[in-house]
């Protein structure tokens, strides 16, 4: 094995020698406040007292390891192919990696989607907008990363939609996703944006995340090259969790 | 090379359409020998439930071992124990329950002796653009409670909002997100 070779397994984990004994607390800046007021229901949904400090202990360093009892099926990860017939909409292939912060891949991890159709639309019950359901479009997807914490779905492009939280508020297009990880407390749930959508500006909850580089890391990149001839745009989107604290002095907290 | 997290955004209002699975409120199977039922309301800043909310739980099973593939001490052999719930509250009474067993005792940070029984808590809601992290403990483990190393870093008049109580089928444990007897929320 070339020495390259050697450095690529070396960056897989090894599910059993390594086990992060803690994992690394993430800047404030890098994620949106809970108190946010341009974004109105968080008004009486954060808490006020301050958070107290959790040292990380096996119960943080564990969690939910579902791929060994999952049983995904093609269109698990197709959300294309859910229903009889073809969705309406401009059908996309997104696909991306999970890595923690370290750029070490997590294989075998779920990742579970859901989004609105072509029209803006969610095919639940709340949603009223005054946009066409899919008969053929459900909007809810899941997979497990594979040996290199590849994940890809297809689906259709989601449209924009209008929502309450001030005039002409609109929530630029975006795919929800959710990740467990490999510890509980890597536990993610975000959205994935396309690239130069003209509601960024405008929308409160993209805005939320203060920081310009922390705010594009959620945001894909469109790909000529993934994009299949005559089938389907491609875009690219790679999450990052939590990596391991390296420093076992800091076990003395 | 170092990487920056990807920032968290809210659950949102249709998360029902994706998340929320049907045997997800089981960290046992309901026909479990023992199994306890945990359930609570969850409580805005107003005292208003809060009707749309995703709750996850994950804990030990009795012998404080955990159902994680990856290494850490003794996997948990307790039959059908999964360890993680979720319950997606979607409308109504904003109440969640889980059907589980209670923990066993898991060693403390740094080696500080024995953390009491507790169960990870996360929760997440549309106006929420983070997830907020708790522990349920339970009440009636008074000894171990006093001596756990968490606990005794909460403010001693806010400790009881880690307290599950005792129902006649197990535990209830409510979470208010703010305001008076806010829950206890923890820095991971």
């Amino acid at each position: 094995m070339s020495t390259a070779e050697q450095e690529e397994v070396r960056q897989i984990y090894d599910p059993v020698a390594d086990t992060p004994q803690r994992y690394k607390r993430t800047p404030p800046e890098a994620n949106p406040p809970l108190d946010y007021e341009a974004y109105k229901s968080t008004q009486l949904r954060h808490p006020k007292e301050p958070l107290i400090y959790l040292p990380h202990t096996l119960t943080e360093i564990t969690g939910p390891q579902l791929a060994p009892t999952l049983r995904l099926a093609d269109t698990d990860r197709d959300l294309t192919i859910q229903r009889d017939g073809m969705p309406i909409g401009e059908r996309i292939i997104v696909s991306g990696h999970v890595y923690d912060t370290e750029g070490k891949p997590l294989r075998d991890t779920l990742v579970e989607v859901w989004q609105a159709n072509a029209a803006g639309r969610y095919d639940h019950k709340w949603d009223r907008w005054a946009a066409p359901l899919d008969p053929n479009f459900h909007g809810a997807g899941r997979t497990l990363t594979d040996s290199e914490g590849r994940y890809e779905f297809t689906t259709i492009r989601p449209g924009p939609y209008p929502w309450g939280n001030h005039y002409n508020a609109w929530r630029p297009a975006h795919i929800h996703f959710s990740l467990l990880g490999r510890a509980f407390t890597q536990r993610l749930v975000t959205q994935m944006y396309f690239p130069d959508d003209p509601f960024f500006p405008f929308d409160p909850i993209f805005n939320s995340v203060r920081d310009e580089r922390a705010r594009q890391r959620m945001v894909s990149s469109f790909n000529i090259n993934e994009t299949k001839p005559n089938w389907a745009q491609a875009f690219n989107w790679d999450i990052h969790l939590r990596g391991p604290a390296a420093t076992p002095f800091e076990q003395a907290f | 090379m170092i990487f920056e997290v990807t920032p968290s955004q809210t659950v949102g209002p249709y998360f029902a359409i994706g998340l929320p699975w049907d045997d997800g409120p089981l960290i046992v199977p309901e026909d479990t020998p023992g199994a306890i039922r945990i359930t609570g309301t969850v409580y805005d800043g107003r005292g208003d439930v809060i009707p749309d909310h995703l709750i996850e739980f994950w804990q030990p099973d009795p012998e404080g071992r955990f159902a994680d593939i990856y290494g850490y001490g003794e996997q948990s052999t307790f039959p059908g124990f999964r360890g993680f719930g979720r319950y997606g509250v979607e409308d109504g009474d904003g109440t969640y329950h889980f059907v589980t067993v209670k923990p066993g005792q898991v060693p403390a940070a740094g080696g500080a002796g024995l953390q009491a029984p507790h169960i990870d808590v996360t929760l997440f809601a549309r106006g929420m653009l983070n997830r907020v992290v708790t522990r349920v403990y339970f009440a009636d483990e008074e000894q171990a409670n006093a001596q756990d190393p968490l606990l005794a870093t909460v403010p001693e008049g806010r400790r009881h909002t880690l307290l599950a109580e005792p129902t006649a089928d197990g535990y209830r444990f409510d979470i208010h997100l703010q305001g008076h007897g806010e829950t206890v929320f923890f820095d991971i």
